[in-house]
């Protein structure tokens, strides 16, 4: 059990996708302008990265090695179509929201990434926790993002205002502001990494 | 389709909604390969090659294929793995028949079919230009040009940003932030610059 608690918790710091890895920017900034997108598309993020990793690690000895990739893409392209109409049908708004972020999870770096590098040599439970791990370090990445913009940039918490009179740095609700804000975390952290090296 | 609605399309997909800094699609080969200008431009260029063709087809195969059976939350599946074909077979006739052509983009064709700015397109094509499941008249030349376009507002994002980080190299930065924070902070600016062209209203 102890070991399946490693798998997992490399995820979320040692390897968290977005701040250590560095990928699967693009629905991170996209989304990151509340704290319900984020939340919702990291939810997305997870489950397929968990069915993706269980089904490949599941396959992986019957693919054969040329055409491994195309095959890893139709398996998270199934997991992405269910999530998809999942989300139509019980959640309209978020999918409206997240717009065309919800297909485009097929061609995020990080479920390719954990499929390639992870869950084609790992056992079933190792990749199902491993896709767990990232899953949760995505959706924690997520809303510490997404919590500085809308907080800072719309002057909101899950849409609640906390302080009253406080003035929105409207930019940090625009593109740029998400960018600006990931570039700066990564900076943050990587004062952090090297502060204890 | 005249040529007031292509100049719409360029101006909407080049500046307004730049793929990379304001849609966010492609960033990821926007950061790792605008270190230099040479493999950027090559980056640039198959992007576009392969935006252009992926509208065209993934349009004929929705219009002629999903829509009629009544497959289109097939869509994504199909998209993406026609596109990874594609770029697969592009790569071998390239290999065979231009080695020197090869080698100039060779490394980078394969890193375009997880590249979000190609699905992205295919989609935003679908979402766009048919409504109700319905292709809109001229759907197929908007789709095209659609796909131009944002090939072409790729490759003037990571012109700017491989000229501004090639002259980076030069300067003296903090320890921190540099490369992948720094490559941020000024995809940030110019987004911000860009976010100017929001006035453009059609």
């Amino acid at each position: 059990m102890k070991k399946y608690f490693k798998e997992f918790l490399r995820g979320i710091i040692k390897e968290n996708p977005t701040f250590v890895l560095v990928l699967g920017l693009c629905p991170t900034l996209a989304v990151s302008v509340s704290l319900i997108n984020g939340f919702g598309m990291g939810i997305a993020a997870t489950f397929v990265l968990l069915g993706s990793n269980i089904i490949i690690s599941l396959i992986k000895n019957f693919v054969p090695d040329r055409i491994r990739i195309p095959c890893y893409i139709v398996v998270i392209a199934t997991f992405v179509t269910i999530t998809e109409l999942v989300m139509k049908a019980y959640s309209p708004a978020l999918n409206r929201a997240l717009g065309i972020y919800v297909p485009l999870i097929v061609v995020n770096c990080i479920v390719l990434g954990r499929a390639e590098a992870y869950a084609s040599k790992a056992g079933v439970i190792n990749s199902l926790f491993d896709g767990l791990g990232m899953g949760v370090g995505f959706i924690l990445a997520l809303l510490l993002i997404s919590g500085i913009r809308e907080f800072l940039g719309v002057g909101k918490v899950f849409g609640y205002t906390l302080i009253k009179g406080f003035q929105p740095i409207l930019v940090l609700a625009m593109p740029s502001g998400a960018l600006l804000v990931i570039g700066l975390l990564l900076g943050f952290f990587n004062v952090l990494k090297n502060k204890k090296i | 389709m005249n040529a007031a609605q292509f100049l719409t399309i360029f101006i909407s997909a080049v500046f307004i909604y730049n793929v990379i800094l304001s849609r966010f699609l492609g960033l990821c080969s926007f950061i790792a390969i605008s270190k230099e200008t040479k493999p950027a431009l090559a980056m640039s260029l198959s992007v576009m090659f392969v935006t252009t063709m992926a509208s065209i087809i993934t349009w004929l195969i929705y219009r002629f294929l999903l829509v009629p059976f009544n497959l289109t939350y097939l869509r994504t599946i199909s998209f993406i793995l026609v596109i990874a074909t594609f770029v697969q077979l592009v790569e071998m006739i390239i290999r065979k028949i231009a080695p020197p052509l090869y080698r100039f983009f060779g490394i980078y064709l394969p890193l375009i079919t997880v590249n979000c700015a190609v699905l992205g397109v295919a989609v935003l094509n679908v979402d766009m230009f048919f409504i109700n499941g319905r292709a809109v008249q001229g759907s197929f030349y908007y789709s095209v040009s659609q796909g131009i376009c944002v090939g072409l507002g790729y490759t003037l994002a990571m012109l700017l940003m491989s000229g501004i980080r090639e002259r980076l190299d030069l300067c003296n930065v903090p320890d921190c932030v540099k490369d992948f924070p720094l490559a941020f902070i000024i995809a940030s600016i110019m987004s911000l610059s860009f976010l100017g062209f929001n006035g453009f209203r059609f």
